[in-house]
């Protein structure tokens, strides 16, 4: 399997997982990662997300799983992501025009995060670039906008540069929380662990199984992101709950998954960014780099000027949940909406994330949502909600 | 799945238990396992009419929120306010978990026995 080379270390068997089949009717199903069958097994409540059937929660419920990523660790199945490889003498170039952050001199397993902007300067997809080696990139995106991503990128290739959507051939654990580290250790029986957080080790072995480890995630812990082929997902899963026995490692969803990264404040695609938002209102200008001499979006960006509105956090001060599109009031005039909402878990108080119109969205500032009708009040906080300890 | 023979259940998983003109109203195992951990309440005020089919409370999980529905017309005579600080007894102990109590019940829908819910409920949760 040559696409995978440099990421998994060794060629091996291609194998496509279950779901993928040969076609018929894939379109109106929903689609199986590799470890549907492992889900089902583990007590998995089955939903379907962004095309996939994967588990919201186990037996244990979305605060426990929570919680066990915040105090010991945590086994997640996000093998939906979306993996492109980005290969040639002209891939780094390449990258640098179609990604706001930048991607000249990195170095052989170093992670970039990036949005990537259409040319009126909205967010068509966030993701992470990993450098394999030289002229060999490995993109993770949304899996909502996989498909997207992959024909906006060949659409946009300049010289020799060539995109290849290896999804179907990619699984990808991620192992989080204070006590991954002391697992993944025990279970590595070949090549290091990264040590700087956003850098990843290829040709790795854990319990023998070829993978790409990554110190990355999107919990707000300390964690690894790991990727293998497929149709071994399933095995390095059992072999990872095995080495995390006697550390309590709990299998976790697509429930804990949201509140762990809505608790750290990471914005969400379709949530906190979309088409119309751009990276400036959603607060990751540190991931546009507007002295690059060009890349889709910065035109419309240098135009636009300071943003009008952005991203706030809001913690709940009325009684109730604030969820998603609520619109927010100062007084009698709206000031913005909400884009995500849950409680927090570990916090155990309720929290939203918003866009708001600058003058607006002033910390300590009290705003009023309205919530099916019913009005709960909000305070204006510094993101992110929790920070781990050091 | 636990269905306590005593109780009367509704369509949209209620349950109700009778006790000479009173009636208590809280939500089966089956719609607290399906909800998930349970983080919010919002009950109705004593001395508030329901009504038989329509909303009286809603409740919410980590991941949503959903109208609980009363299945008798009639008002309000006590809430169970522990459950405004302690909304997890819901997903505890179901059954005693009670949102509120109901006097002068002028109506009711019909309601399924326990038997009868248990069918309804195991045919739902197979056709996920």
């Amino acid at each position: 399997m040559v696409v995978l080379r440099g990421i998994c270390g060794t060629v091996r068997r291609t194998g496509l997982p279950q779901g993928f089949s040969d076609g018929k009717g894939v379109e109106d199903m929903e689609k199986k990662t590799p470890l549907y069958e492992t889900h089902v097994k583990y007590g998995g409540k089955i939903v379907p997300f962004a095309g996939y059937l994967l588990p919201v929660q186990y037996k244990g419920g979305v605060i426990a799983e929570h919680m066990a990523v915040r105090t010991g660790c945590g086994l997640f199945d996000v093998s939906h992501m979306g993996e492109i490889l980005c290969t040639g003498p002209d891939a780094a170039e390449n990258l640098n025009r179609l990604l706001t952050n930048d991607f000249i001199g990195m170095y052989d397993g170093q992670a970039r995060y990036s949005p990537m902007c259409n040319e009126r300067g909205g967010i068509e997809d966030d993701l992470i670039v990993y450098k394999l080696e030289e002229d060999r990139y490995f993109i993770v995106v949304n899996a909502c906008n996989k498909d997207k991503d992959f024909a906006w990128m060949k659409d946009h290739a300049r010289g020799n540069a060539e995109f290849q959507d290896i999804s179907g051939q990619v699984g990808q654990l991620a192992l989080q929380g204070p006590l991954a580290k002391k697992i993944l250790l025990e279970a590595t029986d070949g090549g290091r662990l990264p040590t700087a957080y956003y850098s990843a080790s290829v040709g790795c072995t854990v319990g023998g199984v070829p993978c790409m480890i990554s110190r990355t995630g999107y919990t707000g812990e300390d964690g690894y992101e790991l990727y293998m082929e497929a149709d071994r997902a399933a095995e390095l899963w059992e072999i990872l709950m095995e080495a995390g026995k006697e550390d309590g490692l709990v299998p976790c969803g697509l429930g804990a998954r949201d509140t762990l990264r809505l608790e750290a404040a990471m914005p969400l695609y379709g949530h906190e960014m979309d088409e119309g938002v751009t990276p400036l209102e959603a607060g990751l200008s540190a991931f546009v780099k507007m002295e690059k001499e060009d890349f889709i979006g910065k035109e419309a960006l240098l135009a636009a000027g300071a943003p009008g509105r952005r991203r706030v956090g809001l913690k709940v001060t009325g009684r109730g949940i604030i969820r998603e599109e609520c619109p927010l009031f100062d007084g009698e005039t709206q000031v913005g909406v909400t884009t995500s909402g849950t409680h927090a878990p570990y916090l155990k108080y309720p929290v939203a994330m918003a866009l708001v119109d600058r003058e607006h969205g002033t910390e300590g500032q009290l705003l009023t949502a309205l919530v099916r009708g019913r009005k709960i009040e909000a305070q204006v906080v510094p993101l992110p909600f929790y920070k781990r300890k050091k | 799945m636990n269905y306590p023979e005593e109780l009367f259940y509704s369509a949209s998983h209620e349950w109700v238990k009778t006790e000479g003109d009173c009636v208590w109203i809280g939500i089966t195992d089956f719609a607290q396992d399906a909800l998930g951990d349970l983080v919010y309440v919002n009950l109705p005020e004593v001395g508030d009419e329901v009504t038989a089919g329509e909303v009286f409370a809603d409740v919410e999980s980590v991941k949503a929120v959903s109208d609980i529905y009363s299945p008798v017309t009639g008002t309000v005579a006590e809430i169970n306010e522990d459950l405004l600080d302690a909304p997890e007894t819901i997903n505890q102990s179901p059954y005693e978990a009670w949102f509120v109590k109901i006097e002068g019940v002028t109506d009711q829908e019909e309601l399924l026995s326990a038997g009868q819910y248990r069918a309804m409920a195991e045919e739902q949760a197979g056709g996920v």
